[in-house]
């Protein structure tokens, strides 16, 4: 098949950046979509071009690195799909798609289709921890954990931190990334002692990185290519206000 | 010209004597200890993130050391230990099936099909029960069954229930579990992070590894840092053969950096072909995709018996399938080893069977599975696995039978080390699949989490105390004639990548270099194929430093560049890999020789001649490297022809 990319170029985070558009011949469908940018790349490199930087790794759905906004969607069409996943038989013949990076106050473009994520790291160092220093933990089998809860904490730990969430929201809050770590470690007894330590500490953080509040607008549960449901930011909620009220704090300061 | 010249035999790899069930704890007592207030004085560089890098890092910035961790990813949770997918073993024996250490240990020397050191392997069937422990600790959501213990199942080639893992994505579970471990280091100010960037030099001053040489990649400023010691975490090398199920990223520059500075590389021959990936669809494959091998305890390898049947699988009788694995091997059946299941897979093809529009690929197939325990159940098992697979195929797996095929996962070699880890320049430590240890010439499934994190735990931290109980070393600084050379030799060999400006593009050569490794050092060798292949890149490389085209400059993030100088390092070790294939000759684990097989056609060791580890020494480029053999002794498991029948 034949398309048009209109893809977003920036040489630094200090230009201004813009769409520049690219034909590109012959994709096949049993391409992947990053895939599908590699052959470009190749063109334009032979034709004295830059190629267009976009960060990849696994290429396996899995690692979270890749990211980019398709048409305006974080990750493309598919549901549950991440864009190194994402493969050409989604789209046709003819079709023109629009390529842009993460758009957020928190995640600065760095060139072209890449992105500073850095914000992420700084929230799970605020807390989306268990602290259990190597060589200290009793046998795994002393405490048993209910399978109902060892199943869902593994809905959340499933979070890849790849950022789509917060491409997504309107708002630009990182409320799912944040509840899906917290949802994890709560729902595992193993995390209770830190439970309300570790609410408040990764809130603070995902506050000062610049991320903006969650008005449960819903986007973010629609793109995670993971599936983290909407209610674990209802459960981070319950555990922040029960943690600031024991703090004698209101919430939200 | 000879391809290469032997030195002095390795005489001592550090390992205590005495019964091997009492070694590591006499090495733990007889190695000196740091005092908790000079490990604050002493500062440790650890090179990646992944199970082995990350928990280390972690686990020295606890116990009280200065830590400096690197990765090339834009954050350390994103290492490509993250995409296993199976599970990780323990001889915890919570089945009551008959498992234990000795066990773990018996089936993982012979696993690796003799060619690994019983003392190592001892010590990793140990700590493997204390990792289980350490990683619920931490909130890994493992599987559990309903009275809330461990689920536990049986994985690729064991006889007993002793792999734990989290649906399919174990990998991912345990990584964050040292993720966070490290991030709350971080927090703490313990470990300085330096994420998006790539180590391009070791530093070693007066004999010891001090420092290495990093690149800033969104910046492009290259920096000299340093510490007391230097621990590479770097991972495997299989993106050597450009197409493998290792991620875009991988690559070879840290450890083979290392390797020019001193650093034996081990057994760089010994890689493991995985059985169970997505088939190559086209030109434009960038990657391939394993399915956990996992799928064999409920799936069915078959092909059709006659050449070149077309017709729908589904319409393919059953007397007209052969399920060649249970009929080769009727006691393991479609659980053999990665090995013996990829070169079946393998020999299928070449008979002309093979399914698919490559004819490159077998089926594995649930209709039985589903038929016997339910749609349900599969689902509940392996459903992020089949959604996958439709992703990619756009085919339901649930309909018709998986295609696979196999495809270059996890190498067994590496750079060279003691018992201690440490290689053969003092300070220098290799840990995970940067080394070579543990895993001999075939890893066994769910094995890696299981050294990954045995290493970064339990075995470095307390090995690399007995070194650095010598320090803190005198001070050194950017200005050192090591340093300032190392960083000089950096700065040209991305000044003359950039000048070449030729006409082919690094994914190009990357490509053919690939497509020469599979062809001639891939799932069988030959002594033709592998003179032919190393004639073939040299040739190549030559045209590499010619013709290669690498645009922009090296002031900040320039992707091209930072394949280029990875491509340029795989260049030399796939050399190095084709003459360790051509001198062994023998067919061990993954190295399968044409020339060295039993009537039936399976891997036919050579004791006599090759019961030894190949730890090849650096000269200069393009002169032959030295080999200096360890010999391998087994007191406890001893050779056997390894049978699955």
């Amino acid at each position: 098949m034949n398309l048009t990319l209109r893809i977003w170029r920036q040489s630094g985070p200090e230009d201004k950046g813009r769409m520049v558009t690219y034909q590109v011949d012959d994709v096949s469908p049993d391409m992947s979509f990053l895939e599908m940018l590699d052959v470009l790349n190749e063109r334009l490199i032979l034709d004295g071009d830059e190629p267009i930087a976009f960060d990849h790794d696994c290429r396996e759905g899995i690692c979270g690195m890749c990211g980019l906004m398709i048409n305006g969607d974080a990750h493309g069409p598919q549901r549950g799909t991440t864009a190194c996943q994402l493969h050409m038989r989604q789209f046709s013949d003819g079709d023109t798609i629009d390529i842009e990076p993460w758009r957020a106050r928190a995640f600065p473009v760095i060139k072209d289709l890449v992105v500073n994520r850095n914000a992420f790291d700084k929230i799970i160092a605020a807390g989306g921890y268990i602290t259990a220093p190597t060589g200290s933990a009793p046998e795994a089998h002393s405490v048993p954990v209910a399978k109902a809860n060892a199943d869902a904490a593994f809905e959340s730990a499933a979070c890849i931190g790849c950022g789509a969430c917060v491409a997504a929201c309107p708002n630009g809050s990182g409320m799912l990334f944040t509840a899906a770590k917290v949802t994890q470690l709560s729902l595992m007894p193993q995390g209770q002692p830190e439970r309300y330590t570790r609410v408040i500490g990764m809130v603070d953080a995902h506050d000062e990185a610049g991320f903006g509040g969650c008005t449960n607008a819903g986007e973010c549960t629609v793109v995670c290519p993971k599936g983290i449901p909407l209610t674990s930011i209802g459960r981070l909620n319950r555990d922040y206000l029960a943690a600031t009220s024991k703090r004698g704090d209101t919430p939200g300061t | 010209m000879e391809l290469f010249t032997e030195g002095d035999p390795i005489a001592d790899t550090r390992a205590p004597d005495g019964p091997v069930e009492t070694r590591w704890e006499r090495r733990r007592f007889e190695a000196k200890l740091v005092n908790p207030a000079n490990r604050r004085k002493m500062t440790v560089i650890v090179v990646g993130t992944g199970l082995a890098g990350g928990s280390a890092a972690a686990t020295l910035a606890e116990q009280g050391y200065r830590v400096k961790s690197y990765c090339y990813q834009d954050s350390p949770r994103r290492a490509h230990s993250i995409a296993a997918q199976g599970g990780i073993n323990a001889a915890k024996n919570y089945r009551n099936d008959g498992d234990s250490v000795h066990r773990l240990f018996y089936d993982t020397v012979k696993g690796g099909d003799f060619r690994s050191r019983e003392s190592n392997v001892h010590r990793l069937a140990e700590v493997s029960v204390n990792i289980i422990d350490q990683c619920v600790a931490q909130g890994v959501p493992f599987a559990r069954e309903y009275g809330g213990l461990l689920d536990t199942r049986s994985f690729g080639g064991a006889q007993v229930q002793r792999t734990f893992y989290a649906r399919g994505q174990t990998g991912q579970q345990l990584l964050l579990g040292a993720y966070q471990a490290l991030e709350r280091q971080i927090g703490l100010g313990n470990v300085e992070m330096n994420t998006r960037h790539e180590m391009l030099e070791l530093i070693v001053v007066d004999g010891k590894a001090r420092g290495i040489v990093v690149r800033d990649l969104v910046t492009g400023e290259i920096t000299t840092e340093f510490a007391d010691a230097v621990v590479l975490a770097s991972g495997g090398y299989g993106n050597v053969f450009y197409l493998s199920t290792n991620a875009k990223g991988c690559n070879v520059t840290a450890t083979w950096r290392a390797h020019r500075k001193g650093a034996y590389f081990a057994n760089p021959c010994y890689t493991q072909i995985h059985p169970t990936c997505i088939p190559v669809s086209g030109d434009h494959q960038s990657k391939l995709t394993l399915m956990s091998e996992s799928l064999r305890n409920d799936g069915r390898v078959w092909v059709p018996k006659a050449k070149g049947d077309d017709r729908n699988p589904r319409d393919i009788p059953e007397d007209e399938r052969d399920y060649y694995l249970e009929r080769i091997y009727p006691s393991f059946g479609n659980l053999v080893p990665r090995d013996i299941a990829s070169r079946a897979a393998k020999n299928v093809c070449d008979e002309g069977r093979g399914v698919g529009p490559t004819k490159l690929g077998v089926y594995l197939d649930f209709a039985d599975a589903i038929n016997r325990l339910g749609r349900k159940a599969i689902e509940a098992k392996y459903g992020n696995l089949f959604e996958m697979y439709e992703r990619i195929t756009g085919e339901d797996p649930y309909e018709v039978p998986m295609r696979i095929y196999p495809a270059v996962h996890y190498t067994m070699g590496g750079l060279w080390v003691d018992y201690d880890l440490q290689s053969t320049i003092p300070g220098l430590f290799v840990i995970g699949e940067a080394n070579f240890s543990d895993h001999g010439a075939n890893r066994l499934g769910a094995s890696a989490l299981m050294q990954g994190l045995a290493d970064g735990y339990f075995v470095l931290p307390n090995t690399i105390a007995n070194y650095l109980a010598a320090g803190p070393f005198e001070e050194v600084d950017g200005g050192h004639p090591a340093a300032v050379e190392a960083r000089r030799d950096v700065e040209d060999r991305l000044q003359r990548l950039l000048a070449i400006n030729g006409d082919r593009t690094v994914d190009s050569f990357h490509r053919e270099l690939g497509q020469i490794m599979w062809e001639h050092c891939g799932m069988e060798r030959s002594e033709a194929g592998l003179r032919k292949a190393i004639d073939e890149i040299r040739a190549l490389r030559d045209q590499f430093w010619q013709r290669v085209r690498v645009p922009g400059d090296g002031e900040g993030l320039n992707q091209s560049l930072e394949k280029a100088g990875r491509v340029a390092d795989f260049f030399e070790l796939a050399e190095l890999m084709c003459i360790d294939a051509l001198h062994r000759e023998e067919s061990c684990g993954g190295h399968f020789r044409a020339e060295h097989q039993t009537p039936e056609g399976e891997a036919q060791r050579d004791d006599d001649h090759f019961a030894y580890v190949a730890a090849w020494e650096f000269t200069a480029t393009g002169e032959p490297s030295v080999l200096h053999k360890e010999d391998l002794n087994f007191e406890y498991v001893h050779p056997t022809q390894r049978s699955y029948k």
